[in-house]
């Protein structure tokens, strides 16, 4: 299992990249999202694949039973993919301004017609 | 020790300031009122906070009233309490730039409260003990910036936008894969539980903290702009108007520079060969940094080029913590905190004086502009002071901050790196001296179109806040001794992580109860 996510990470990240390095706004904001994704999945495998118990506290004690799930890697997960949202809505909205002001989706273009 | 909810404050009050902002979303004087004292409850919050932390050293408070590793911890030490202060002083002179500076138009849309948050994110990142919490509050100064940097739309701006937004999310999501293998490694996110574990580990596997560290080494130095990560700096920072400008150049990079740091002097044990590594890495930003700003003729690209070469004097003294010698070490270090002082200081003025400048000048192209010197002597004083500073002339505060890098160079054998630095020395002195020819010494040339000059009131506006941060400038220069005693205790802190590590209180990492498996994922 664990090899099998490290191959979707891995595979996430070179998607992501190579969306990036072309041309083109909209391809770059796939590849960003796919960049966020790929650190997201990565989070959740460095922090173990087990099959664990629910890590929930029982009356009395003061730590979950052995045994139980991490659930700090998904909290983690979580808080990343709110704040990933926001980016990528933000990002979304400024590759729309972009392409309305320059009237182009191509990167270089744009740097040399400033 | 749960004691101090004084660090909190200078986050809070920011934070405070922008809801506040936002509540009155169609009154935009109201927000600038608001963000004034936001931003001046921070200084003095801030103030507050420094002088408690050097009374009664590091302070940590733990959110939820949960123990050390658990409870979300904000700790202050000496650099993060000087951070802070430093962080008040430019929010409150752009803050007070900015209502002359500012249109309408971006006033309309939050612009006072998006200070207030980059400065509660900035605040933040400095206080913060968890590594996962300093991923968070970068992303909250990050998105303050990108619409900051984005708001107006302008066409230059738009594109400037678009590679700081693309490269600045590369490198959060570098650092996030970085905070999650950190957090597989260790099964720990807070700073102080992961010095103790990092140490340990570094012991049977240094070849996976090391990687670790190169992982986090990237991800920041896109942040602080590291030779050769550095090309999205003056690709962005130019294009926005100068009062947002002042304040990036001002306070982000030296984030950056800020959680290297903090990450290679308290969360990672000595890696070998980091030294010199980064002594390679702060030579070649120096040189790549200034040769950049000799080939520009517009004043805010050479600055922005500046910002470059200077954040290469800080990795140099930070590079220095490598050194065998305990001297050298605190030297250097002490050298990078002071040189990040006066460099957000006078980095910050000289935007907001060429803002100044182009007001009156109509323009910041050099070729366009000319004869200020006669136009507006005052302004040419108040350029002088921070340019001087930031080439290093002596009394001012840059001289002293650049004498302290290069005599802890000398000390650490660091030849070469001691080159760069004085070379970019003088090709920095070069370039201020190119824009005080062009813009202030010659006669303005024919072609150029000076608009009509800004009323008194608004001129003073503008005014103020660079003289105030000119009088500090000159304030260091004259009395550099408290501010480098100062940054010499500061240093001294650092490299000795246990007083962090028992102000926050974590459990040594023997005895690790309640936490899932130690070790290897």
């Amino acid at each position: 299992m664990e090899l099998l996510l490290a191959v979707v990470v891995g595979g996430l990240y070179a998607c992501g990249l190579y969306l990036m390095l072309r041309r083109s706004l909209v391809k770059l904001l796939l590849g960003l999202v796919l960049l966020g994704h790929a650190a997201n999945l990565l989070i959740f495998s460095a922090g173990g694949v087990v099959r664990g118990e629910a890590p929930l506290v029982a009356p009395g004690e003061i730590t979950p039973p052995p045994g139980a799930a991490d659930p700090l890697p998904q909290a983690l997960i979580l808080t990343a993919i709110v704040i990933g949202f926001a980016v990528v809505s933000f990002a979304a909205v400024l590759a729309r301004r972009v392409f309305e002001v320059t009237g182009t989706d191509d990167p270089a273009a744009m740097e040399n017609g400033s | 020790m749960t004691t101090g909810w004084t660090v909190l404050l200078p986050l809070l009050a920011p934070l405070a300031a922008a809801a506040a902002g936002l509540l009155a979303w169609r009154a935009p004087r109201i927000q600038a009122a608001v963000g004034i004292v936001g931003a001046g409850v921070q200084l003095a919050t801030g103030l507050v906070l420094l002088r408690q932390v050097l009374r009664e050293g590091v302070l940590a408070v733990q959110l939820g009233s949960w123990p050390a590793p658990f409870g979300i911890t904000f700790a202050a030490d000496l650099l993060g309490a000087v951070m802070v202060v430093v962080t008040g002083v430019i929010g409150l002179a752009v803050t007070v730039y900015s209502l002359a500076d500012i249109d309408p138009g971006r006033r309309a849309f939050a612009y006072f409260p998006l200070v207030q948050v980059l400065l509660a994110g900035v605040a933040g990142a400095f206080l913060t003990g968890d590594i996962f919490n300093l991923y968070v509050c970068f992303e909250v100064l990050l998105m303050a910036s990108f619409v900051l940097l984005a708001l107006g739309g302008e066409r230059a701006q738009m594109a400037g936008a678009l590679t700081y937004v693309t490269l600045n999310l590369v490198s959060s999501a570098l650092f996030l894969a970085g905070v999650g293998l950190t957090y597989g490694i260790t099964r720990s996110l807070n700073m102080a539980e992961l010095h103790l574990r990092l140490s340990l580990i570094a012991e049977s596997r240094p070849e996976l903290v090391l990687a670790l560290a190169g992982v986090f080494f990237v991800a920041f130095g896109i942040k602080a702009a590291v030779f050769p990560l550095y090309t999205w700096l003056p690709a962005s920072y130019h294009t926005p108007p100068v009062a947002v400008s002042a304040l990036l150049a001002g306070l982000l990079t030296k984030v950056g520079v800020y959680a290297l740091i903090r990450v290679l002097t308290l969360v990672f044990p000595p890696l070998p060969g980091a030294g010199s590594f980064l002594l390679a890495v702060a030579s070649l930003t120096m040189v790549f940094g200034v040769l950049g700003a000799v080939a520009m003729f517009e004043t805010r690209r050479i600055l922005s080029f500046h910002i470059v070469s200077q954040i290469g004097y800080m990795v140099m003294g930070l590079a220095l913590v490598g050194s065998d010698s305990p001297a050298v070490r605190t030297a250097g270090l002490a050298a990078a905190v002071l040189y990040i002082v006066h460099h957000i200081i006078v980095k910050a003025n000289l935007f907001l004086v060429s803002g100044i400048a182009a007001r009156l000048g109509g323009s910041f192209q050099l070729s366009k502009v000319g004869g200020l010197a006669t136009a507006a002597p005052w302004l040419a004083l108040l350029f002088l002071i921070p340019a001087g500073s930031l080439a290093g002339v002596p009394p001012l505060s840059g001289f002293w901050a650049k004498l302290a890098v290069v005599r802890a160079g000398l000390a650490g054998a660091a030849w070469w790196t001691v080159a760069a630095a004085l070379g970019a020395g003088l090709l920095t002195v070069l370039s201020m001296v190119k824009i005080w020819t062009e813009a202030f010494w010659k006669p303005a040339p024919d072609t150029a179109t000076p608009p009509p000059p800004p009323s008194r009131w608004r001129l003073a506006l503008l005014a103020a806040p660079s003289v105030g941060l000119a009088a500090l400038t000159v304030a260091i220069g004259l009395y550099p001794r408290p501010l480098y005693e100062l940054s010499r205790r500061a240093a001294e802190q650092l490299l000795a992580p246990s007083s962090y590590v028992a102000a926050v209180g974590v459990a040594t990492a023997n005895d690790s109860a309640g936490r899932g498996g130690e070790g290897e994922p």
